[in-house]
């Protein structure tokens, strides 16, 4: 088990978003990695795309899964966690620090006021 | 086993489907028939063909002797019986195979990867563009008037509801190779793929790296077709290109009138996650030894359903196997000496007939029928029990007055002096 | 208790590639009749010298490679194949060798038609049998397999709404569908819509009503269902599509649950494949080659992919002038090699004979079912037509799930049931016997499932660790799809001797690591 930072928000499709200033750093949660198991590729976007709140920043896989993956927040891709396209195992290592996956210059910081604190998520994904 | 069940006869097991949908008549299909007469039945119908006929018909489909080993191999139950191996543990024989097959695929083809098969060579080619329309991110899809027909009719069959327009370039009258002027002018930042064969439908050897070179300027990547595996064995691999889509016909695998046969799909290193159907890989198992697996099935359609590369499932492994027998059986140097017979074959009757193209040719060529229609060539040709070549003019209205013309290492000499015989005069 | 395997002997191999040496060869071709052209001069520059690392070897060493891997393969002939879904039946060897006769097996598509009668006649029978069996119109056979005939089933939809006026926008998918059928509607430019199945694994008829409107161009749905139960509501889901001008596809997987019982034709489908390496026992063969025949309903003929039998004159011919054809799927005339062997297969069973395997296959997976139900939990009551799904739910509580008993059953000489489909069952156990299986195979079968369940009550780890009897135990999948290797290399002459893993000869067998308990 892992906890969750109460510094980030989290959406009920497993990802988290950090905010420092106006970027936000966005990953997936302990329990989402845990539900794919082993994770052998992670597909990522490009700097310099804009996504929508809801829209795709790619996907992960397993062996026998693929989990797309939603983006919390709307804006600019400013950096990518290169690091997984090589080492995907970290996302089962340190999803919530390491293995982040990607870094949006925010279009709409009000966006992760709709999003669930960590008490949220956790009781969230205990009755799931 | 029925009072086991706790039913009385077999029709209660069928008791609880609706009345309306149960069929109370008979299937009119005629008594269960013996062994005897089922071999008799396909005898009769197999009298019924050119069974007995010398062939010069080429096109996609090639008469090469098949060594006795590949069917000897394809015939164990082990093979033949067996299924898709996604249970590793009892599959390494299948799995093994399928490796060294892509082992092979990438030798023979100068690519990075190769899958375990396509259905043939006609849907390698939409699979080929849809993947480079993966890669690129654009749509639009340019194929050369070269590439066997029917190929481009599958092509387009493929792309008619998924917004890729195909469009045709167009070949040199007095080579019959791409005409690249063209191609260059019909080339756009919209092209995903550049669509070649060689050797091409007529025979003739392409530029490929020449034609890379072009597509690869305008951001485009350039699909390689073949239909003849064997002149790889002595042409240049079409190492420039980005995909490889062909057709295994050639190797050991009967014509079958148009079937089973194996295509493939061979690609750069960096396009693996894009290729479609069935990839094996290797790994270790539990005690640390070499094994073998399917692996990367997150691309593929009983995982990703919707989004996956492709709709394939079933496809030729065992035709594969068949293909892999075959260059096994041939190996390196064997590989190399039968190009060279079919080449050699091909020029002793190509060159003293009135070719319609000047260029470089392996063991197909396109002639002029001279003064007569290519039917009358034929029908001459079928009293010496000949099959002749295969008349254009239903692919090509340009070229009406002309034929396609194959040799391959099973054609005989005094049947090719026939057939000059009956172009010459 | 293990009755049907005993541990043997079992033969290393190395790839062909390491056996290889330089000069070897399996082959001799025939001295040649004619002047031996230089490639140099017939191609100018653009030849290759040699295929680099090709392999070289002997005949004795071919047939001893190719046989010891063979040896590492589980196979109908060995034993029951239950693969759900797949109905994996005996292939019928006189269905080799009739489509080995010389006239059919080296027939080249494009000989004269004068010259092809035998082998077109064999094409118009086997179409004329199939619409007999599903009661449908008019069949084309070009479709190479089951996916194939998806996607022609789907563009021959797309072509007959269009001529209406409107191709519409989505296809209806149970949630319970081959991955197949939606992956074929994303090709042919559909939008999926997933119904849901209701609590006896059947479409939830309401659910599809609801779903239903005039955006929808076809339901895709397989009868009986991937869990094995028909759908008693078929005329009601096929007026629920048709009152609003769609139509029904079948997936024609499950075909074998219906031959001679009940045909589509019969119950409201409009166009459907046949899986002829399924139903009609042409050999998988590791994959393939299948065949997906598809047969319509007559108003969806004047598309149908060209070419197209023509009787006239007493003869048959090709008519190419098909100007309303969704066009080609694949090159020539289809897998022909393959309806050789399913009209064979037709003609040894007869009408009647097709019906009496149908009925075999149900009383063969009703058997399985009520042995095993006692130990597994039945996903549905509802009864089982030619398989039964399980779910894993008893055997979970332990921390066994379904892909562990799959990997316990191989120990037990048998290859394992589908695993984990249908996606709606947790855990599925998804068993076809086929009718082909004899009443000591399946009491074997049902035997090793349930010392498997009792194992899983005493000791789950001897199932967890499985297989434990197999020459190769459980492989790293993981590390084969996160570093990718597809294809042998040649090692730097610095690492050839130190290679790990490799089956050279001169490595001793490595003791197996059984448990006291299965040795």
């Amino acid at each position: 088990m892992s906890t969750y930072p109460e510094n980030f928000r989290y959406t009920k499709e497993h990802e988290w978003v950090r905010v420092d200033g106006d970027t936000g750093t966005v990953g997936i949660t302990w329990h989402a990695q845990n539900e794919l198991g082993d994770i052998v590729y992670v597909d990522l976007p490009k700097v310099g795309a804009h996504v929508a709140e809801r829209g795709s920043l790619g996907s992960v896989e397993s062996v026998k899964a693929v989990s797309d993956i939603y983006s919390p927040v709307s804006g600019e891709i400013v950096e990518i966690n290169d690091e997984l396209t090589t080492a995907p195992e970290k996302l089962n290592h340190d999803p919530h620090g390491e293995a982040w996956l990607v870094k949006i210059k925010l279009a709409a910081p009000d966006e992760i006021k709709s999003l669930l604190s960590a008490a949220d998520y956790q009781s969230y994904i205990g009755a799931e | 086993m029925l009072s086991t069940i706790g039913v009385n006869s077999l029709e209660d097991l069928f008791a609880h489907l609706p009345e309306d949908v149960r069929f109370r008549g008979t299937l009119d299909i005629p008594p269960g028939k013996s062994e005897y007469e089922i071999v008799d039945y396909f005898r009769a119908r197999a009298a019924e063909t050119a069974a007995g006929y010398a062939s010069f018909l080429g096109a996609g489909v090639y008469s090469h002797y098949r060594p006795v080993m590949c069917d000897v191999v394809v015939s164990r139950g082990e093979f033949l019986t067996s299924y898709t191996p996604y249970q590793a543990e009892i599959s390494q024989g299948t799995l093994t195979t399928i490796f060294e097959f892509q082992t092979m695929a990438c030798q023979l083809t100068g690519m990075d990867v190769a899958n375990a098969s396509m259905y043939d060579g006609s849907s390698a080619v939409p699979e080929a563009a849809m993947m480079a329309i993966r890669v690129t991110g654009r749509r639009r899809v340019l194929v050369s008037r070269t590439v066997h027909p029917e190929y481009r009719e599958v092509l387009r069959t493929y792309a008619q509801h998924q917004g890729m327009p195909i469009e045709e370039f167009g070949y040199e009258n007095e080579t019959g190779t791409i005409d690249t002027a063209d191609l260059e002018s019909k080339l756009d930042n919209r092209t995903a793929a550049v669509i070649i064969q060689s050797p091409n439908f007529f025979g003739v050897v392409e530029n490929v790296s020449e034609a890379a070179r072009i597509a690869h300027a305008g951001g485009a990547l350039l699909v390689d077709v073949f239909t003849e595996a064997v002149a790889l064995g002595v042409i240049e691999p079409p190492r420039d290109a980005d995909i490889v889509a062909g057709e295994l016909q050639s190797f050991a695998i009967s014509p079958s009138y148009g079937g089973p046969f194996a295509g493939i799909i061979a690609a750069k290193e960096k396009f693996i996650r894009q290729i479609p159907g069935r990839l094996v890989g290797e790994t270790k198992d539990a005690n640390g030894d070499r094994a073998f697996c399917l692996t990367l099935s997150t691309r593929e359609q009983h995982i990703r359903r919707e989004k996956a590369t492709s709709n394939i499932c079933t496809n030729q492994a065992l035709i594969a196997l068949m293909a892999t027998v075959f260059m096994t059986v041939y190996g390196k140097e064997g590989m190399r000496e039968l190009a060279i017979q079919n080449l050699s074959k091909a020029h002793y009757l190509g060159d003293r007939l009135p070719r319609r193209f000047s260029g470089a040719y392996f063991n197909e060529f396109v002639v002029r029928a001279n003064g007569r229609t290519p039917g009358q060539v034929n029908s001459g040709l079928l009293e010496h029990k000949i099959v002749g070549g295969l008349p254009l003019g239903r692919f090509y209205p340009e070229l009406d007055g002309c034929m396609l013309l194959c040799c391959t290492e099973m054609s005989r000499r005094s049947d090719m002096d026939v057939v000059a015989e009956a172009l010459r005069a | 208790m293990i009755k049907k395997t005993r541990q043997h002997i079992s033969q290393n191999e190395s790839l062909l590639f390491e056996i290889s040496s330089p000069g070897k060869m399996g082959y001799q071709l025939p001295e040649l009749d004619v002047p031996m052209m230089d490639p140099a001069e017939a191609l100018g520059g653009n030849t290759r010298a040699e295929i680099e690392d090709f392999p070289e070897v002997s005949e004795v060493e071919l047939i001893r490679h190719f046989t010891r891997l063979s040896t590492w393969n589980y196979a109908i002939d060995l034993g029951l194949y239950p693969l759900g879904s797949c109905t994996m039946k005996y292939n019928p060897r006189i269905n080799e060798v009739v489509a080995r006769t010389e006239g059919l097996a080296w027939a080249h598509p494009y000989q004269p038609e004068s010259l092809s009668q035998g082998a077109m006649e064999i094409m118009a029978e086997l179409e004329r049998c199939l619409a007999v069996i599903t009661g449908m119109d008019a069949v084309t056979l070009q479709p190479a397999a089951g996916a194939h005939g998806e996607m022609t089933g789907t563009l021959l939809i797309r072509a007959l709404l269009t001529s209406r006026g409107n191709p519409r926008k989505k296809i209806l998918v149970p949630d319970s569908a081959h991955g197949t059928n939606p992956a074929t509607a994303a090709m042919t430019g559909y939008e999926v819509e997933n119904i849901k199945s209701n609590e006896q694994g059947m479409l939830d008829v309401e659910a599809l009503a609801r779903a239903m409107n005039e955006d929808v161009a076809a339901l895709m749905v397989t009868n009986p269902n991937t869990v094995g139960v028909f759908e008693q509501y078929i005329h009601k889901i096929a007026a629920i599509m048709h009152d609003k001008g769609a139509l029904v596809y079948m997936d024609g997987a499950n075909m074998n649950a219906l031959v001679g019982i009940a045909r589509p034709g019969d119950f409201g489908i409009d166009v459907m494949h046949l899986n002829l390496h399924k139903t009609f026992s042409t050999p998988h063969g590791g994959g393939g080659p299948g065949a997906g025949a598809v047969a319509i309903k007559k108003e969806l003929e004047p598309f149908l992919p060209g070419p197209r039998l023509r009787r006239e004159n007493n003869q048959w011919h090709w008519d190419y002038d098909r100007p309303r054809s969704i066009g080609r799927v694949r090159s020539f005339y289809g897998n022909f090699g393959v309806l050789v062997r399913a009209l064979a297969y037709i003609m040894a069973h007869g009408g009647e004979g097709l019906k009496n395997a149908t009925m075999d296959a149900v009383l063969n997976a009703n058997y399985i079912r009520k042995l095993i139900e006692p130990y597994y939990k039945i996903a549905y009551q509802a009864p089982s037509m030619h398989e039964c799904v399980f779910s894993d739910d008893y055997q979970s509580k332990k921390g066994v799930r379904t892909g562990d008993i799959a990997k316990r059953l191989i120990d037990y000489g048998f290859h394992p049931y589908t695993v984990s489909f249908p996606l709606i069952v947790h855990g599925a156990l998804m068993i076809e016997p086929t009718e082909t299986e004899p009443k000591q195979e399946l009491d074997l079968f049902a035997d090793a499932m349930i010392s498997i369940a009792r194992e899983i009550e005493e000791n789950p780890a001897i199932v967890l660790n499985a297989p434990h009897l197999t020459r190769t135990p459980r492989v790293d999948e993981v590390t084969a799809a996160r570093k990718p290797i597809l294809r042998w290399k040649k090692p730097a002459e610095s690492q050839v001797r130190a290679k790990p893993g490799d089956l050279r000869p001169d490595v001793p067998a490595r003791e197996p690591a059984l448990p006291a308990s299965v040795r």
